[in-house]
Order: structure tokens, then C-alpha cells, then sequence
């Protein structure tokens, strides 16, 4: 295997008696985009801080192209960053931040003006040069920090939560932009953000992280569908999650709401009596028997929700809930509340939670 | 309303007056030293005397220093609480108020004590070190203003978060001063260099303790021995401090605009 561009090994961070992140161990290959998705105070924003240098890890080291930078300062690192306020000096125009970094490590000017309008052209912002950050809109000023960060040709890049202050339609843009231009570039780079859908659409790869700890790194498609853990199963989309007793863990069987559900493979580390959480996305599940689904459960309409083109059910089977979506169908009216009704899915689809 | 609006214009009116009277009464006063008719002998005079021109400028020097002398020690330090150690803020804004509750007087004494030809840091010894000494204490007495004026400029941009942008980008702490925070807080530092300027060119107390030949001192000896010269010179003084101002005003229009707060 290939050595990491950057590896992030044992690194651990407290302040004072709270320790923010605890045993963080990541690789990520050259030109590789990696997510840190969790929710606040999960410690990603420390990590990414720790890899620019802003914070000095209690413990651990990191490693970037082979050569350990865990003791450098930020201004030796040679990595490009993007803050959430912009953070545009404005002092400067439009060119003089992009320049800024290239004026410092000394570069000639004539080279400093073709790399500026180079970085103009890759945002598609040209003719801005000669504005102020305050004569731009805030999706903008963000491109502008964007070529500001990649115009020294840093080796590593770092969004620190880009986009949180975007409104909703420039931040889909954006984001499309941003792995546009690092797919064009090639750079490595580690975003965060506690966007599951921004997260899920750009990456990768995603390092879901809580209390500290990264709790599951993988795929996009690996991290929605095979959640690794409680916690990034109810993080990472909508999830319904079923009680169950083990019956049989050789045979895989589990006892839902006194109904009989067989799992795909054993239940190992388990044995009959255990009680087990089953997991289940919304997408999963139909309305009724569906042929290809294996497995159903009886129980009854608990509400409805018309919302246009899809109609949210939710089923109550005994103790639990589960939510479903279905499309609208101008010929057949929604269920009722009251009505009984069985809900089906395939085995494989349940995901036992741990 | 209206009764409102009668009001508010009396009392404009009684403040504009409280002001402006006594200065045209001034002005009128520093004209009449020509018998019978309205002259500007008396500014002739003064502006004509070499020891006027001898000590404004040394007072104008002496603000000079005490100016740079102020921006180099309150700058970084304004900067380096903000950045890094605001919980001393505080204990800081009390240490700066000090010298509006301390007597000039009191300080001036303290340094001939602490200075005198017999100390280790003998800064009355000779004219350049008691020079030294007086710009020292001229910073001292702006410190309030400096360091006020320097701290609401700091309060206008994010410190921190254009600090880790200039870092991260290749810059050390001597471009990220000059470059990025000393441009954004420039016009705030004028301010405080105006004021600065104010107060050293009236000060009085220290220089005539420590015996310079500045502006204070001759204000008070031509105000102590002539008659319509000191109305001139309160004048003229009251001029410069309102050019100060007034350039104050005038340079704020010029401040960078911060992104998030475009007006």
C-alpha cells in the first residue's frame, strides 16, 4: 500500500481536565477529499486546527508527505486553509488577498499578477480584482478565501465549515465548485462541516466523529449503509431503530414486538436473551408485502403526513416507531391512522447496532 | 412633539452658548491690542516670538516620539490581549485609566526620585536622557487615549481569525502586524495619535518640572506676564487641537471597511 499523504496518528488534545479528542487516527491518500462530519463539540474542528498548527496536540503525531509537522508553526506548513468567516483582510482588494501568501514567500510580482488572475479565472470571478471583501456577497468572499488558500500551492487543504454561514441555494453551488476546482487541482484536502448531505455528496471518504473519537472513516455509500456504530447510524440520515431479543444468535434470529425476524448471518457476541438495536433506513422499507422483501412486520398506522410528491408513514409496531416514505399515487388515497398494516423489507437491509 | 423639539433647541442653544461665547469674547479680547481699532498685533507678536516657534517645536517633536513611542508599546499589546490574553483585559483597562486618576504631578515626582543623577537609570542627568524621559511620561498621560482608541479599532475586526488566516498563509508575527492589523486599526490609531498630540502640545506639569523648554511653559509664562498675547495663544492652541479633531474625522472616512458591516 501506498504510504499516506497525510497521517494523523494517536493524536490526542485536552484542555485543562477536558480532553476534546481522544486516540485520532486517520490516513488519507494524495488528492484525496476527506469529510469530518459530527455534530458540535465533537473535537473535528480541534483536529483540523491541530493540522494547521493552531493547536499543539497533547499526544500523537501528524505527518505530512513523510515528514512529521506535529511541532511546526502554521506559517511552516505550507497548508492552505478556509475559515468559516471568510476571514478576507479588508485592507486588501480582491488581488492583494489572493497575493498574499505569494508576496510573502517572496515570489516576483509579474509571477504573483499571473497567478492572481489564474486563481480569478478558476472561481470565475475575473473582472473582481480590483474589489473590496466588503463589495462582495458572501458565497464571494468565500471563492475569493478559496483562491487565497490554493494560490501558494499549499500541500494539504483545510475547509474549516465553509459554507455554515451560505445561505441554502449558494452552498450547493459551492460545495460543487469546491470539488470541482480540487478534483482539477488534485489537492488533499480535509473539510468539515456538520452537514450530513454536504458531507455524504463531496467526499470521498467521511470520518464521522463523536466525543472525540472517530467513530466510523469510510465511504460515503459505506458510512449511510453500513453504519458501524449507534451513534453514526442516528447521525447519518434517517434512521428507524427497532428493539429486538435474541432468539437464536446461530441462526441470526431476533423476536421483534413477539414477531420473528431472521438476519442475515450470526449474531456474533450475542446469545438468546440478549435484547439488540435494529436499524433500518426509511428507503428500506415498503408498505405492504413487496416482492424481493424477505421479511414483514404487522402493526398499525400511527400518522401521516401528505408532504406533495411523498407521503411520511409511520408505523407502530408495539413499543417502536418506524418511519416510511412513499410516493404519491393520484389513484390510490393515503393510508388512514388506525388501519393495520404490515410493512416489509429485505434482511440484508437490518443493521444491528452496537 | 413640538414642546419637545422647543426644548431640546433651548437647551442647544444654551450649550452652543456655554461654548461659543467665551471664545468670541476671546477672540474679540485678542484683537483689541491696537487702541480704537480691531487688530491681529497680538498674533504678530506672538507667532513673531522665537520662543514661541522654539517651543511648539520642541513640543511638536516631543509629541512625535511620544506618538511612535505609544503606537510601538500599545499596538502589540492591545493586540497580543485580544489574541491571547483577554481575560487580563481588565487589569490592563484599569492599569491604562491610571494616569486619569493620577496626578501628573504625582508621576512627575516619582520620576525625579526614580531618575535623579544618583539612580541606575540616570534619566535626569543630561538634556537628551531627561528628553527621554519627558516623551516616556508624555506616553504615560496618553496612555487612556492610545490605548482606547487602538482597542475599539481592535474590537472592529475578527483578531484572531485574520491573525490564523495571515499565519497559515506564510506570515510572521512582524508581517502580520504591519500588514494585515496595524492597516486595519490605522485609523484608530491616528486617533489616538491626535489626541496624543492634544495633550503633549498644553501639557504643562511635567515639562515645567522637569524643566523643558516646551509649549505648556511658555503658554503659562506669557499668560502670567502679558495681556492680549495669552488670549492669542488659547486661540491659536484651540486651533491646533481642533485641526486634531477635526483631521480625526476626516481620516475615519477613510477607515477599511469591514465585509460583514459595510457602513
Amino acid at each position: 500500500m501506498a504510504e499516506p499523504f497525510l497521517s494523523i496518528q494517536h493524536v490526542q488534545k485536552s484542555f485543562g481536565a477536558a480532553t476534546v479528542v481522544q486516540d485520532f487516527n486517520l490516513d488519507v491518500e494524495p488528492g484525496e477529499f476527506v469529510s469530518f462530519l459530527g455534530p458540535s463539540g465533537c473535537g473535528k474542528t480541534t483536529v483540523l486546527r491541530m493540522v494547521a498548527g493552531f493547536e499543539e496536540p497533547s499526544a500523537g503525531k501528524i505527518v505530512v508527505a513523510g515528514k512529521d509537522i506535529t511541532r511546526l508553526k502554521p506559517n511552516q506548513r505550507n497548508v492552505g486553509m478556509v475559515f468559516q468567516a471568510y476571514a478576507l483582510f479588508p485592507n486588501l482588494t480582491v488581488a492583494q488577498n489572493i497575493a498574499f501568501g505569494l508576496k510573502v514567500a517572496g515570489m516576483p510580482k509579474a509571477d504573483a499578477d499571473r497567478r492572481v488572475a489564474e486563481m480569478l479565472d478558476i472561481i470565475k470571478l475575473p473582472q473582481m480584482g480590483d474589489r473590496y471583501p466588503y463589495q462582495l456577497s458572501g458565497g464571494q468572499q468565500q471563492r475569493i478565501a478559496l483562491a487565497r488558500a490554493i494560490a501558494p500551492k499549499p500541500k494539504l487543504l483545510l475547509l474549516d465549515e465553509p459554507l455554515s454561514a451560505l445561505d441554502a441555494k449558494v452552498r450547493v453551488s459551492l460545495r460543487e465548485e469546491i470539488r470541482s476546482i480540487q478534483k482539477k487541482l488534485g489537492i488533499t484536502t480535509i473539510f468539515v462541516t456538520h452537514d450530513q448531505e454536504e458531507a455524504l455528496s463531496i467526499s470521498d471518504r467521511i470520518a464521522v466523529m463523536y466525543g472525540g473519537k472517530a467513530e466510523q472513516v469510510g465511504t460515503p455509500f459505506e458510512i449511510y449503509n453500513r453504519p458501524a456504530t449507534k451513534f453514526v447510524a442516528n447521525f447519518v440520515g434517517t434512521l428507524n431503530v427497532l428493539e429486538g431479543t435474541v432468539t437464536d444468535a446461530g441462526a441470526g434470529k431476533v423476536r421483534v414486538n413477539s414477531q420473528e425476524v431472521a438476519l442475515k448471518g450470526k449474531l456474533n457476541g450475542s446469545k438468546s436473551g440478549d435484547t439488540l438495536s435494529l436499524a433500518l433506513r426509511p428507503e428500506a422499507i415498503s408498505l405492504g408485502r413487496q416482492p424481493g422483501h424477505d421479511t414483514s412486520l404487522s402493526g398499525e398506522i400511527a400518522e401521516v403526513h401528505f408532504l406533495g410528491s411523498v407521503i411520511r408513514v409511520r408505523v407502530g409496531i408495539g413499543g417502536n416507531t418506524v418511519s416510511l416514505d412513499t410516493f404519491n399515487n393520484s389513484a390510490t388515497p393515503p393510508p388512514a391512522v388506525g388501519e393495520k398494516a404490515d410493512i416489509s423489507f429485505s434482511s440484508g437491509d437490518m443493521l444491528v447496532l452496537h | 412633539m413640538k414642546s419637545g423639539r422647543f426644548w431640546a433647541w433651548v437647551v442647544f442653544i444654551l450649550g452652543a452658548a456655554y461654548f461659543f461665547i467665551p471664545l468670541i469674547a476671546t477672540v474679540e479680547f485678542s484683537m483689541r491690542m491696537r487702541r480704537g481699532a480691531y487688530s491681529f498685533d497680538a498674533y504678530q507678536i506672538v507667532l513673531g516670538d522665537a520662543r514661541f516657534q522654539a517651543t511648539f517645536m520642541y513640543s511638536v517633536v516631543a509629541a512625535i516620539f511620544t506618538i511612535i513611542l505609544g503606537v510601538l508599546v500599545v499596538v502589540p499589546a492591545a493586540y497580543w490581549i485580544r489574541l491571547r490574553l483577554p481575560q487580563i483585559r481588565p487589569v490592563v483597562e484599569f492599569i491604562t485609566l491610571l494616569p486619569l486618576v493620577i496626578p501628573a504631578i504625582v508621576i512627575v515626582f516619582g520620576y525625579i526620585r526614580m531618575y535623579g543623577s544618583n539612580s541606575p537609570l540616570p534619566f535626569l542627568a543630561n538634556d537628551t536622557a531627561t528628553n527621554a524621559l519627558l516623551v516616556i511620561g508624555y506616553a504615560t498621560l496618553s496612555l487612556p487615549y492610545m490605548y482606547r482608541a487602538v482597542d475599539t479599532g481592535l474590537r472592529t475586526i475578527d483578531v484572531r481569525t485574520l491573525t490564523e488566516a495571515a499565519q497559515i498563509l506564510g506570515a510572521g508575527w512582524s508581517t502580520i502586524i504591519t500588514r494585515v492589523i496595524l492597516p486595519n486599526v490605522l485609523i484608530a490609531v491616528l486617533s489616538g495619535a491626535f489626541l496624543t498630540f492634544a495633550i503633549v502640545i498644553g501639557e504643562f506639569t511635567m515639562a515645567s518640572l522637569l524643566n523643558r523648554p516646551a509649549f505648556g511653559p511658555y503658554l503659562q509664562n506669557i499668560g502670567a506676564n502679558r495681556a492680549y498675547e495669552p488670549a492669542a495663544l488659547a486661540i491659536i492652541a484651540f486651533a491646533i487641537t481642533w485641526g486634531c479633531m477635526s483631521l480625526i474625522q476626516i481620516l475615519s472616512r477613510f477607515a477599511p471597511k469591514s465585509a460583514n458591516r459595510p457602513n
